[in-house]
């Protein structure tokens, strides 16, 4: 079964395209790595999965569906949310905010929803982490929480937008981690975000590179080339491996290599 | 005391006012808006001053003239990068207007220093009304929205994402932010909205952990504001406006005094 499906899909803001006619299918149940430079258009690509911004052209499809808003199948975390920073608020009561806040009307939680809550707590592992004021966790134990959040309501799909921005290597691991257990548990499909590729090897069924207004997917092997990424940089790029890492660098491949 | 009407009237009025402002002012700081509200008033004074030079009553100019700028900031929507700007130019430009129109209308003086600093002890019983009215108003719309409206404040992305319209309902906000504003105009006037619109939700906001907590707490602070304002200024003979900002100030900072020594002994 495809859960994601771009047929076509050109993406941009006004004159400024980021996507242009890229087609790609993410399979149910796939861990993907989404990777690419500043401003390749990563949140805007997720922007358009979730139906916040229509394709200019081409189709999107998500779980067979063209996309819509309010797509109760996505779970989403969005890219660093600076509000949340100084937030005298626990985790537990963001939760139930954003629940009761989905909707006009009623202000009041239902049973169902915070059994929802204590169940997305759980599979997480940050129930005592959600009694404490979000503004006193660290950047690692937010993520956490948000990651939970975007678990509530039971979606198929995870879409992570940069959940690893400054977090030291140790706790990136563990959030890829967390994020590869629970894809795994509730046979979820993911879509993970991130700067760096480092911390997904090993844990991802593929990479989804963004540049130059056009999209690879594949196995990291097949992506994570100097010949495909000097396509997408669309400057001479190198790929060196060392010490289970790789690196992603300018210049071309070292005469040496 | 209570046996002059004015008192009765000043009461009610302050009443009507804390309950508005403090718990719309609570959501205004939350969204960090507080530019937004302040400017607001700003275009209100033009509004009012013109409303009186064609005959109108000043509450009524400037009512129509704080949801129309509220309209406008609401529709320029919170991405937009040159929006303070904006905001400030109109800001200044409404006080010039109201400048201009107080030259035309001589007599005006004693009004002038009413809206600027507000004149809560010149309320009439008929105003008084018209206040209760626009605050319930005010109030039934909040509780509607305050779901929704926390959530787009605190996480605006994730509740776009789930179908929630930031736009839409920052827009309606900002409305319901004319309405307070032009109540609190009333009490402590133009230039001093701050004193019922943020210093009440801003100190609630340093005690409470919750968001009911803290908006309950920001319309007890700005009653407790008002009303001992008033019974100050009653036995000081001195403006109510002035101890209310002192009262304001002063819970600000034992607020911080509290939370600092809270810290520090934990
Ligand atoms: N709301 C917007 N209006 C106009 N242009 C936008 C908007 N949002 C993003 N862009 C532009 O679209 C392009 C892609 O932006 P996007 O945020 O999707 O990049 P990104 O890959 O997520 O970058 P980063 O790694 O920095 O998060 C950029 O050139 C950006 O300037
Ligand atoms: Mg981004």
């Amino acid at each position: 079964m495809i859960a994601l499906e771009f047929d076509g899909v050109c993406l941009r803001y006004g004159s400024n395209v980021t996507l242009a006619d890229g087609s790609f299918r993410v399979g149910q149940g796939k861990f993907i790595g989404l990777l690419g430079p500043n401003g390749a258009g990563k949140t805007t690509l997720f922007r358009a999965v979730l139906g916040l911004l229509r394709p200019s052209s081409g189709s999107i499809r998500v779980f067979g569906q063209p996309t819509r808003r309010g797509n109760a199948h996505i779970g989403y975390v969005p890219q660093f949310g600076k509000q949340l920073n100084q937030l005298s608020l626990s985790g537990r009561d963001l939760l139930i905010g954003s629940v009761t806040g989905s909707r006009y009307g009623w202000p009041f939680s239902t049973a169902a929803q915070r059994e929802d809550i204590d169940r997305v707590l759980e599979v997480t592992g940050a129930g005592d982490l959600a009694r404490r004021p979000m503004g006193t966790l660290s950047g690692g134990e937010r993520q956490r929480i948000l990651i939970a959040q975007a678990l509530l309501g039971s979606p198929k799909m995870l879409l992570l937008d940069e959940p690893l921005v400054s977090l030291d290597p140790n706790r990136q691991e563990s959030v890829v981690s967390l994020v590869r257990d629970i894809q795994q548990d509730l046979d979820m499909t993911v879509l993970f975000c991130s700067h760096e590729l480092t911390p997904l090897l090993g844990k991802i069924d593929g990479v989804l590179f963004l540049g130059q207004r056009k999209v690879a997917l594949g196995p990291v092997e097949e992506v994570i080339t100097p010949k495909v990424l000097s396509d997408l940089y669309g400057a001479p790029m190198d790929v060196v491996r060392s010490a289970g890492r790789v690196f992603v660098v300018a210049g071309g491949p070292s005469p040496a290599a | 005391m209570l046996q002059y009407d004015f008192m009765v009237n000043a009461f009610a009025a302050t009443f009507i006012v804390a309950v508005v402002a403090g718990s719309i002012g609570y959501f205004m700081v939350l969204r960090g808006q507080t530019f937004a509200g302040h400017a607001m008033s700003h275009v209100g004074f033009a509004g009012a001053t013109g409303a009186v030079l064609i005959g109108l009553s000043p509450l009524t100019g400037l009512t129509f003239f704080t949801l129309l700028a509220g309209l406008g900031i609401g529709l320029m929507g919170e991405r937009a990068q040159s929006r303070d700007i904006a905001i400030g130019i109109v800001l200044s430009l409404s006080l010039g207007l109201g400048l201009l129109f107080l030259h035309f209308y001589t007599s005006f003086a004693g009004q002038a220093t009413a809206l600027l600093f507000g004149n809560v002890l010149g309320v009439a019983r008929d105003t008084l009304w018209i206040m209760l009215v626009m605050g319930a108003l005010a109030l039934v719309i909040l509780a509607v929205i305050a779901r929704p409206l926390t959530f787009a404040s605190l996480q605006p992305e994730l509740a776009e994402a789930k179908g929630i319209s930031p736009k839409i309902l920052g827009t309606i906000f900002m409305m319901l932010v004319a309405l307070a504003v032009a109540e609190s105009v009333q009490v402590v006037g133009v230039l001093l909205v701050f004193s019922l619109m943020v210093a009440p939700p801003a100190t609630a906001m340093l005690l409470a952990r919750r968001i009911s907590t803290g908006i309950a707490l920001a319309v007890l602070f700005a009653l407790a504001q008002a009303w001992i304002g008033l019974v100050l200024a009653y036995y000081t003979n001195w403006p109510t406006t002035f101890w209310i900002t002192l009262l304001g100030a002063v819970a600000y900072l034992a607020a911080n005094g509290v939370v600092h020594l809270t810290q520090n002994m934990r």
